[in-house]
């Protein structure tokens, strides 16, 4: 029980009057990244925005650690220590990278260290410190929400599509610095990307029509090709 | 509600037995208007009966934009206006003929048409709020226009004129074999006789046009965009252009009911076009009738009228017993009937928002 | 250069203002006159700004308009008349220290009521129906009618005089140019709000928070910040600017009645939607030219005054839909 760091139990969600979660019960064990797939529309940002109190759930149970936080208030959540960095990065465009990053603060100051080692992961933070963050471009501020994230220790960060739209030699980056960041936290990421998904997580989880379609390993789901046709359709994402 | 596949029957009935209800009234209120004349011959009633024609018409063409199409304006009496002062000048400036009506009825239609576009095409695009902030600015510098430019409009005092001959009081319709005016059950059958059909009769052609319109597939259109309009958009409709012309012609039916009321008033002033109350007035018949149920339109206008008269009753005599109380008495003066009102309207809007014809109806709410 | 890089050059939308008045000068053509007007138009925008900046921020932290904003502008003036008609000894004293006194109670006592009529609007009012823009509007609308209405009942429907203190009475004198004290006050005191909320917006915390609640409240919590409690707190504080600027109009008009707010109101939509939603600078901004237009427009052409503020509104839209300097587009 106490290996996992975040369980949905039978999650249903609407979205006005649509029906998006049919009940999605997921495990996510304490430590690394955890993987969840699935085709457009499938449910997964929804599931992440129900874990996050933006959606609310409409039946079943989401618990974090011991905490149930089905119905607690966003903000609670996030004091819980989860990070979320939405699809749309969620960076705050008038607002400089450095009042960016200060707002996710819990003090609203830095501690030397831990800002080195964000610059260290990503030089260009410390490069447009003070420039707006509209100014950035788009993967300097996807880097920006991971920044946000992981500024101060989350017990959990969920991250929503990251490499979407980013160059390979980017992406590449990522990969370093998801593997860094999964040492001292749980990343629960949402991805379409099933080569960079592979390349990071260790458990994975197959959305497909507000269900889980299949949960197990990364390495066997990455080894069996017909298994991956058949639960994606991604046979030719993972050839590219 | 998409998963409600077998309707249970006990609301089912309600909901029709409410219809019949809301449909009842409202044909006793449109029969009540048709022989007016007959029932309530005095001159009062025949003002309050026409009166109650006029905002039936602009009340469900307010209808048209807040009910069916989500859109929030505060420039309705400005069309309103238009419509009457176009009447007017042109009845003060070339005498009291049918040409005059005409000219001046389609001038102001015409300055409706022009002022809408401008303001649906400049601030439709962006959210209703702004949309609700431009139309009250723009209305409130119409007023105000009307008021100072009084070599046109006669300032705060208004315009004076004579209606066609047919609507004079003197004009005999029938007579009898001696030449006098004829009478059918009691009533004169004089021009203010003709006068209150025209009014009557003009409302019932506007109100049907109405009706005509939400019915047709532009009302299902419509209906689609208030419920989610960035869907309606990805779908391939021109929002913007479909509110624009919504909203062109909410205008042109208010314009026209304004033409009527100038005929009929045979005066127009800032008092009884422009102003910002009548503008409250008919958001609150909407909605306390009913938003997007057209016969709301009937039944808010007929409560905001009666309420008018017998709210204030009502204060008076509490007024008088609670005189002894010290702040009680102020607060329910007669004059402070639009405090309680007020706080109905808070009240419906909180618990019944879709009105009383909307609620009896099951219309539910949005 | 182009135009439009020597329109940036010179300051951009931030020198409308100042061009307004430019242009202004040989239009009047008197000197003393220009000036008497630009005071007048400065002013009067700062009071204005005093109204409106609340109704943006509100707006646009929260996406709710509040069309029962004009209600705490009425009661800010007859709390402030009521208040001063109270202390004639300080009013009418030549101390100014008493004066000052009476001034401030007043306005003071003006702006705590809005504080508290803020909040419980908030709660009451506003609160049920977030995330509504229909239900918004009406309700707001329900609630300016009974305001109104209890205006009426309290003050009566007669206009209201306004004692002002003797200190602000009278004009400077340099020239022939006069210049009256209480505008060059109404002045300041705008300016000096502007100063403070500029400083809390961009150099603290909380401002931080209400700049990034603008962009995006779902991130601003996702951080894990309580945004209801934030936009309570910048309710509490546009009403209480609302009444700050009531009271200042009251003190300035020297009679008041109670159509006073619902007139006032249109001049701040105006300034609202001229100067984008949710900034303080373009609040400014938009008030202030409006102010300038305003006096200018009723000297030249004494009755198209307000329309030329709508035409300024219109011309404004068609050049930036958003106003000059939205914090949020819509």
């Amino acid at each position: 029980m106490s290996d996992f760091i975040l369980r949905l139990d039978d999650v249903h969600t609407d979205i006005g009057q649509y029906h998006i979660l049919h009940g999605i019960t997921l495990d996510v064990p304490e430590g690394g990244v955890y993987v969840l797939l699935g085709r457009n529309g499938a449910g997964k940002t929804t599931t992440l925005r129900t874990i996050m109190g933006l959606w609310r759930a409409r039946a079943g149970a989401i618990v974090f650690r011991h905490h149930d936080i089905t119905a607690l208030h966003t903000s609670d959540i996030a004091r819980l220590g989860i990070a979320y960095v939405p699809e749309n990065m969620g960076v705050f465009g008038r607002l400089t990278v450095e009042e960016n990053m200060r707002l996710a603060s819990t003090t609203g100051r830095f501690n030397d260290d831990r800002l080195g080692r964000v610059f260290a992961l990503f030089p260009a933070m410390e490069k447009f410190w003070t420039k707006p963050a509209w100014s950035l471009s788009g993967g300097q501020k996807q880097m920006l929400a991971i920044s946000r994230a992981i500024i101060e220790r989350r017990e959990m960060i969920l991250i929503d599509e990251p490499t979407k739209g980013l160059a390979p030699a980017i992406i590449r980056a990522m990969i370093d610095a998801f593997r860094e960041i999964a040492q001292e936290t749980t990343i629960l990421l949402v991805e379409q990307n099933f080569l960079f998904a592979s390349s990071l997580g260790a458990g994975v989880s197959v959305i497909d029509d507000g269900r889980i379609a299949h949960s197990g390993e990364m390495s066997a789901l990455a080894g069996d090709k017909a298994l991956q046709t058949r639960l994606l359709s991604l046979s030719l994402d993972a050839h590219q | 509600m998409t998963d409600t596949a077998i309707p249970s029957n006990p609301p089912a009935d309600r909901a029709r037995t409410g219809r019949m209800i809301v449909y009842g009234v409202a044909g006793l209120i449109g029969l009540a208007l048709m022989f007016a004349p007959f029932l309530f011959p005095d001159v009062r009633s025949g003002q309050v009966a026409a009166r109650i024609c006029i905002f039936i018409v602009l009340a469900a063409s307010y209808d048209l934009l807040i009910g069916y199409t989500g859109i929030v304006s505060f420039a309705h009496t400005m069309f309103f206006g238009l419509g009457a002062y176009g009447v007017a000048m042109a009845l003060k400036g070339m005498g009291a003929t049918w040409g005059a009506i005409a000219l001046g009825g389609s001038a102001g239609v015409l300055a409706a048409i022009v002022l809408a576009v401008l303001i649906g095409v400049l601030s439709l695009r962006v959210k209703a709020i702004f949309f609700a902030m431009v139309t009250l600015a723009a209305a409130s510098v119409m007023a105000v226009l009307a008021s100072q430019l009084s070599d046109f409009t006669g300032g705060e005092d208004g315009i004076v004129y004579s209606a066609p001959k047919l609507f004079s009081p003197a004009t005999k319709l029938l007579t009898t074999d001696d030449g006098k005016v004829a009478k059918l059950l009691g009533v004169s059958m004089n021009g203010k006789i003709a006068a209150y059909y025209f009014v009557f009769l003009s409302c019932l052609a506007l109100f049907y046009v109405l009706n005509r319109i939400v019915r047709s597939p532009l009302g299902t259109v419509l209906e689609a965009i208030r419920e989610n309009d960035l869907r309606a958009e990805a779908i391939g409709y021109r929002v913007v252009a479909y509110r624009t012309s919504v909203f062109v012609i909410a205008a042109v039916i208010a314009a026209l009911a304004g033409a009527v009321w100038a005929v009929w008033l045979r005066y127009t002033g800032p008092e009884t076009t422009f102003s910002f109350a009548i503008m409250i007035d008919i958001l609150l018949m909407v909605v306390i009738g009913g938003m997007g149920t057209m016969v709301g339109a009937v039944i808010g206008v007929v409560i905001m009228n009666l309420a008018q008269f017998y709210l204030k009753d009502l204060m008076g005599a509490a007024a008088e017993a609670t005189s002894a109380v010290p702040v009680l008495p102020q607060l329910l003066d007669p004059d402070r009937w639009l405090l309680w009102l007020g706080l109905l309207f808070i009240l419906l809007v909180y618990f019944f928002p879709a009105g009383i014809a909307g609620t009896l109806m099951k219309k539910g709410s949005h | 250069m182009n135009a439009s890089t020597l329109f940036a050059r010179v300051g951009g939308v931030n020198a409308l203002p100042v061009l307004l008045m430019i242009i202004a000068l040989p239009l009047i053509g008197s000197y003393s006159s220009w000036v008497t007007l630009t005071v007048a138009g400065l002013a009067m925008g700062m009071m204005i700004f005093l109204m409106a900046s609340g109704l943006s921020l509100v707006f646009g932290l929260m996406d709710v308009l509040n069309f029962g904003h004009s209600a705490f502008i009425s009661f800010g003036a007859f709390i402030a008349a009521s208040m001063l008609a109270l202390m004639p000894g300080f009013v009418g004293s030549s101390s100014v220290a008493l004066n000052f006194l009476a001034l401030f109670t007043a306005i003071g006592v003006a702006s705590l009521f809005g504080l508290v009529a803020g909040w419980f609007f908030e709660r009451v009012i506003v609160k049920p129906v977030y995330r509504d823009h229909l239900r918004q509007i009406l309700i707001t609308i329900g609630a300016l009618i009974v305001a109104e209405q209890i205006i009426l009942a309290t003050w009566g429907g007669n206009p209201v005089a306004v004692p002002r203190p003797a200190m602000l009475e009278g004009s400077f004198i340099i020239g022939d140019i006069s210049i009256e004290i209480y505008r060059v006050f109404a002045f300041g005191l705008g300016l000096a709000v502007f100063i403070v909320l500029y400083l809390v917006l961009n150099r603290t915390r909380i401002g931080l928070l209400i700049r990034a609640g603008v962009e995006d409240r779902e991130m601003v919590e996702a951080l894990g910040f309580k945004i209801d409690r934030l936009f309570v707190g910048v309710f509490m504080v546009g009403s209480a600017l609302a009444a700050m600027g009531g009271a200042m109009w009251a003190g300035y008009q020297g009679l008041i009645s109670g159509a006073l707010g619902g007139e006032l109101m249109i001049l701040v939509f105006i300034v609202v939607i001229i100067g984008g939603l949710g900034s303080i600078e373009g609040s400014l901004l938009g008030a202030l030219l409006v102010g300038l237009l305003g006096n200018y427009v009723a000297f030249l052409f004494p009755k198209l005054s307000l329309a030329s503020n709508m035409l300024l509104m219109m011309a404004i839209l068609l050049w930036r839909p958003w106003g000059l300097r939205p914090a949020l587009k819509l």
